[in-house]
């Protein structure tokens, strides 16, 4: 008999132990999504919290609320974003199990850790998205009477998270990759999902080449999926000019593409149709 | 005669720069007050202050005898009931024209949809804006937005109305579109309180002008004495300048 090659060994491998790579693929992906989304919300609500104006005539009780929970906030920022994900899991599963006898399932702590690991860089990132809107928009949103939560919900945070939209999906990358991590407290994510099939199949190479292809799928796949729903949030460049008692012969002339040809519309109505 | 608003004493720095330095005067019901002054003399600040964009640091701004700089006063509610018209238009760029001028009245004044999308046609119908409620605000010219933001502002259906230079941001074609709208809006009897480098409008469309200059209140007088017989020095200077660059 003939020895096998290289792709000979990946057929087998893929065949035999297909399923387990996919259940692995399932849980890294579920970790990552989930981690993403709650990160991602708690980065919303630290920033807001982050952002609530003091002013003068604000009680003492508030002001001192506010500068504790923003001092807890710099910290769980400094501290998640300051160590490796794969000592949080260590500290927080095998932490939480011993000081206080908690004793989570791995997946649940996965996506703990996950989430909370996410939020500190999301925190950071939507602050940023913040920081990126023009103050006029503030202003205006409290010259109307907007409180600062509707400020942020109607009109702040809408424009802040399709700014940061890039920044997100690269945050949800680096969670399908970086789950991997927590091999170490034996969820069984395509990480450990694929350890364990070298351990049966005896290849590492061949093993952890199909893993990786995985990976790439995954992480290829997520990509096209969030520019596709960033051009999606920008919607197209045109819009409807509606029957006016104030402007009385135009009616529903659909208007394409940007200020640029909306002007020479204004200027020159019978060339356009 | 009522007023909207009473400034006393009204102080404010930033840092160690104090740029209001004692402001006094009044808004009344029905009135156009322009205020005029240099660059730099504190027009907008005192703007902002009066509808609490900053805080002032000393004195009172009365509000139905109330002074809204005390502690626990509802801000929020006061500022729905003063609009604002600023410079750079700051309409909500994620929103559209109809949308810019309900969400206020949805989420703060809490009208329900119907009766918001009404009031915002009628005011958008004023200012020759209704044909435009599904347009984004990158969509429109300057003039287009600013006339969408007096929309929105009047949406609110406001005691008065602030103007913080409404027409400096505009290319000059389009500053006539504007001004028309303000001047509609005067002569129904708006009150307005407009900060303008426009001398014409302040000249023959407000019932009183105010002259303001380092922080302080130079001059308050009806039109025809600030323009024809200044008392004050100042007031003669920055006249003949204005009155040369426009
Ligand atoms: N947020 C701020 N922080 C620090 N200084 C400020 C701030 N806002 C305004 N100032 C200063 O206050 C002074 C008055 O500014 P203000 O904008 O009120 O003048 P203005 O009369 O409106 O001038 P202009 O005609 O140029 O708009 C200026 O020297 C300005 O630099
Ligand atoms: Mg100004």
């Amino acid at each position: 008999m003939a020895t096998k090659t290289f792709w000979d060994w990946v057929g087998a491998i893929v065949s035999n132990y297909g399923q387990m790579f996919l259940s692995g693929a399932g849980t890294t992906m579920l970790i990552a999504i989930t981690g993403t989304i709650i990160g991602f919300l708690i980065g919303l609500i630290v920033a807001i919290i982050r952002t609530i104006p003091v002013l003068p005539q604000d009680n003492k009780a508030k002001k001192v609320i506010l500068k504790v929970a923003n001092a807890i906030m710099a910290i769980y920022i400094e501290v998640f974003r300051g160590t490796p994900m794969m000592v949080q899991a260590m500290i927080v599963y095998y932490g939480l199990m011993e000081a206080f006898k908690i004793d989570l399932d791995p997946l649940t702590a996965g996506i703990l850790i996950v989430s909370i690991n996410t939020g500190a860089y999301m925190s950071e990132i939507v602050r940023g998205g913040i920081e990126s809107i023009d103050e006029g928009q503030f202003d205006a949103a409290h010259a109307i009477g907007m409180t600062h939560w509707q400020t942020m919900t109607n009109v702040i945070l809408p424009q802040a998270i399709r700014n940061i939209l890039p920044a997100t999906g690269n945050e949800f990358v680096i969670n399908i990759k970086d789950t991997s991590v927590l091999n170490v407290i034996s969820v069984t994510e395509l990480f450990f999902a694929t350890k364990t099939v070298k351990g049966i199949a005896l290849r590492t190479f061949e093993t952890f080449f199909v893993a990786g292809v995985i990976y790439l799928v995954l992480t290829f796949t997520v990509t096209r999926i969030l520019r596709f729903i960033e051009k999606k949030m920008d919607g197209d460049d045109s819009y409807t000019i509606m029957a006016s008692s104030s402007m009385p012969d135009q009616q529903f002339i659909k208007i394409r593409g940007g200020k640029h040809e909306h002007r020479q519309w204004l200027h020159d109505e019978s060339d356009q149709k | 005669m009522s007023e909207v608003v009473k400034i006393k004493n009204l102080h404010k720095s930033f840092g160690k720069n104090e740029i209001l330095k004692g402001i006094d005067f009044s808004v009344n019901y029905g009135e156009v007050v322009c205020l005029i002054g240099s660059s730099g003399s504190g027009k907008s600040t005192l703007l902002r202050c009066i509808n609490m964009l900053e805080h002032a640091d000393k004195g009172e701004i009365l509000f139905h005898g109330e002074n809204v700089l005390e502690k626990g006063y509802d801000v929020t509610k006061y500022r729905a009931k003063l609009g604002m018209v600023f410079q750079q238009f700051n309409l909500f760029d994620n929103k559209t024209v109809l949308d810019n001028c309900t969400v206020g009245q949805i989420k703060v004044l809490k009208k329900n949809k119907e009766e918001a999308r009404q009031i915002a046609m009628k005011y958008l119908e004023k200012v020759g804006m209704d044909a435009y409620i599904n347009a984004k605000p990158r969509q429109l010219s300057g003039g287009q937005k600013q006339r969408v933001a007096i929309a929105r502002a009047l949406s609110m259906e406001p005691e008065a109305l602030l103007f913080d230079e409404p027409t400096s941001a505009l290319d000059p074609e389009m500053v006539g579109e504007v001004m028309k709208v303000m001047k509609d809006l005067a002569d129904s009897g708006l009150t307005m309180l407009v900060v303008t480098h426009e001398m014409s409008f302040a000249r023959d469309v407000s019932n009183r002008v105010v002259f303001m200059d380092k922080g302080v209140i130079v001059e308050d007088d009806i039109p025809a004495n600030i323009f024809n017989n200044p008392k004050n020095e100042r007031t003669r200077e920055f006249l003949k300048r204005a009155i040369e660059k426009y």
